[in-house]
């Protein structure tokens, strides 16, 4: 957009610290909802939790972080639309928390 | 060099290169591979995924939103996985680095993954190896796929090495190139063993682990008479076995030699020798080594290693091609005996929970008339063509009997609506291969024209042993009293009803066996076409009075012991060469 060709990438890193909220945390369907949002953005992205850093864009690295409610995680992302790629993964999480439901607003049994 | 002992099913001895068919069922042993091959292991894996893409992105498709779309979401997740390059990289890797084959880094790597989950506390997370193993799978699927096309495309010499073989995958083999077998798992009667004496290839069973001691490439010897297969053989023992293969050879060769002298006792007693056969090639092989006929035409090959059934016109084709290499003699053909093995498991449904007590055989044909019709009526329209019988398996009580009978009289009626000739008289027999039926025998006899005495699925059924289970395939013997008793009855009512009776299991084979049965009262025996010469040299050599006077005797053991080291001990005596 605002780049010329020419110019090198613009060196943008945003890092955002978010938390699981759905009851059921980052199994399969929300790992394959992130990598998605993720993949759409052409910046590097990281996601850490106490022990491992892994790939954002890889479903197999974001599952096996086994990320349970509750569970805090640091998003790092380095490019050009590093900040949009932030917001739109931090929304998902803390937001949309993957389209289920929190513990909170889950029917008691 | 090591060698592993197995049980001999087959004899002959190969010495050749061997090619590994695993099996997406059983785990993955880790093989190393030559340097030389990881680029072509590493592009292997990468087809692997390509086609699993292909394949998981048709099944999505087809799925529909139904059910919150859950099943869709599954499919959708593989597929991420599948396109996930750190995955692939972490695959080809492995290869790179440890110089192994595609299908162990796919297994070790997917397996690695899964146990990461199930470690997890969280019950969610940890259901998700399941995912894993069913990535696992579908990548080795594709792989092996590849594999098995191979042994369709041979360009040289191999021994096959496998867990366990199929119908479907036999029928595949390029059998100009396949010069061994020799499996893991089995016993005397497996498919496996079947099929390489049919083959006149040597093949060795039961040999627990060696899929998991070889790896691509490696030389093997199999020695089909004595049970042994050695990997990897230095140059001394390859030099021995080469002078024991001519040697065999030497034998074959003499009693290659007596194919023209009749099969008649010394006290002058015609016995008649027929061929089992499953291919229609194999029929010149009954002529050449001196059968007289065919005593078991196994249809089933018409319907393995293809997605559709055979038709009408398939089906007479493959029988006017055998039924015209024996002219006016009589060619058996047994309906089709499909049902308990794993090609017709894999697609039913749901698999049946015990398939040898389940919907096999006869059974299997009296619930799918259609396909049972079509293969009658392309019997019937061949019966013109020569002396043809029809034979129906695994009859286990006189209903069914009667009503299979009902259909071939169905399908006549149908013949002669469309009046396309036939032969009205053709002969129908039974096959007699349950204790039910051996002690209902006197009852059948009444409605069938012939007897066969189809001993592999007898003694499975009466001893209650699963022949394949190299557990318990000890307790497999023909030589049990049970099962003695059980023919003994079957040939007297023959006997008494005044119809024929043959052996046509594996029993009637095996050397051992000729004068016990002889001595019970068999006269015609149908076995696998390279053991013919052998056979009929021990039926040259005895009199039917001591063949009675040996029946006399076995019928009063108790004990199976007893009853093979006395028959062993007989036949050595008249054939000392084969023992």
């Amino acid at each position: 957009m605002m780049q010329t060709e020419q110019d090198s990438p613009q060196k943008v890193v945003c890092e955002a610290l978010v938390q699981i909220k759905n009851a059921e945390g980052l199994h399969m369907r929300p790992a394959m909802q992130f990598v998605d949002i993720a993949s759409k953005f052409d910046c590097d992205i990281t996601v850490s939790n106490d022990q491992n850093t892994v790939d954002g864009k890889s479903i197999m690295q974001m599952s096996m972080l086994a990320a349970t409610c509750g569970t805090k995680l640091k998003i790092k992302a380095e490019g050009a639309d590093a900040q949009e790629a932030v917001d739109a993964l931090r929304g998902l999480v803390e937001e949309k928390h993957f389209d289920e439901p929190t513990p909170s607003n889950q029917k008691k049994r | 060099m090591e060698i592993k002992k197995g049980i001999a099913v087959s004899p002959g001895i190969s010495i050749a290169k061997l090619l590994i068919i695993d099996s997406e069922d059983y785990r993955i042993p880790r093989r190393q591979i030559e340097p030389s091959q990881r680029m072509m292991e590493i592009q292997h894996v990468r087809d692997a995924f390509k086609a699993a893409i292909g394949e998981l992105t048709e099944f999505e498709a087809a799925q529909d939103d139904t059910e919150g779309g859950k099943i869709k979401d599954i499919f959708a997740v593989h597929l991420r996985f599948l396109h996930d390059r750190s995955l692939r990289k972490r695959i080809t890797d492995l290869v790179y680095s440890e110089s192994v084959t595609a299908e162990y880094a796919v297994s070790a790597t997917m397996r690695e993954i899964a146990s990461h989950f199930a470690k997890q506390k969280d019950a969610y997370i940890s259901e998700r190896a399941a995912d894993m193993y069913d990535i696992e799978r579908r990548l080795l699927k594709q792989l092996l796929g590849g594999r098995r096309e191979d042994v369709e495309h041979l360009t040289e010499e191999v021994a096959v090495v496998a867990r366990e073989l199929s119908p479907t995958q036999t029928a595949a083999f390029n059998r100009k190139f396949v010069k061994g077998l020799a499996t893991d798992a089995g016993g005397r009667t497996s498919h496996t063993a079947i099929v390489a004496r049919s083959l006149g290839i040597p093949a060795v069973v039961a040999l627990e682990d060696l899929t998991e001691c070889v790896s691509g490439g490696d030389t093997v010897i199999i020695d089909g008479n004595r049970g042994i297969v050695i990997v990897n053989p230095d140059e001394q023992t390859i030099q021995q076995y080469e002078e024991y293969s001519q040697e065999f050879a030497q034998l074959e060769h003499k009693l290659d030699a007596i194919r023209e002298k009749p099969a008649v006792t010394r006290d002058g007693v015609k016995i008649t020798l027929l061929g089992n056969i499953e291919f229609p090639d194999e029929a010149e092989m009954v002529l050449q080594k001196g059968g007289e006929g065919i005593g078991l035409y196994r249809t089933e090959f018409l319907y393995l290693n293809r997605e559709s059934e055979p038709t009408e016109q398939e089906h007479y084709e493959a029988y006017a091609e055998t039924i015209g290499v024996f002219k006016h003699r009589p060619v058996i053909i047994r309906t089709v005996d499909l049902g308990a093995d794993k090609y017709t498991q894999s697609k039913r449904f749901a698999p049946e929970p015990n398939p040898f007590l389940g919907l096999r055989s006869i059974r299997f044909c009296l619930q799918n008339l259609t396909m049972f019709k079509r293969q009658m009526h392309a019997i019937l329209r061949a019966s013109v063509l020569g002396d043809v019988k029809i034979m129906f398996p695994l009859i286990s009580n006189l209903q069914e009997m009667k009503q299979a009978t009902m259909i071939l009289r169905d399908v006549m009626d149908d013949l002669n609506e469309e009046s396309v000739k036939y032969n009205k008289d053709v002969e129908v027999g039974i096959m007699v291969e349950t204790p039910s039926a051996a002690l209902t025998a006197s009852t059948l006899a009444r409605d069938a024209d012939f007897l066969s005495i189809g001993t592999n699925d007898l003694i499975q059924y009466t001893l209650a042993v699963d022949r394949g289970n190299e557990l318990v395939s000890t307790l497999y013997s023909a030589a049990d009293p049970a099962v003695l008793r059980l023919i003994r009855t079957v040939i007297q009512d023959a006997h008494k009803a005044q119809i024929d009776v043959s052996v046509c299991g594996e029993m009637a084979s095996e050397p051992e066996y000729i004068m016990l049965l002889l001595g019970m009262g068999i006269r015609t025996i149908s076995l696998t076409p390279p053991m013919i010469p052998e056979i009929k040299q021990i039926i040259r050599s005895v009199t039917v009075q001591d063949c009675n006077n040996l029946a006399r005797t076995i019928l009063g053991m108790n004990s199976e012991r007893q009853i093979s080291n006395y028959l062993r001990d007989a036949a050595r005596k008249i054939l000392p060469e084969a023992f």
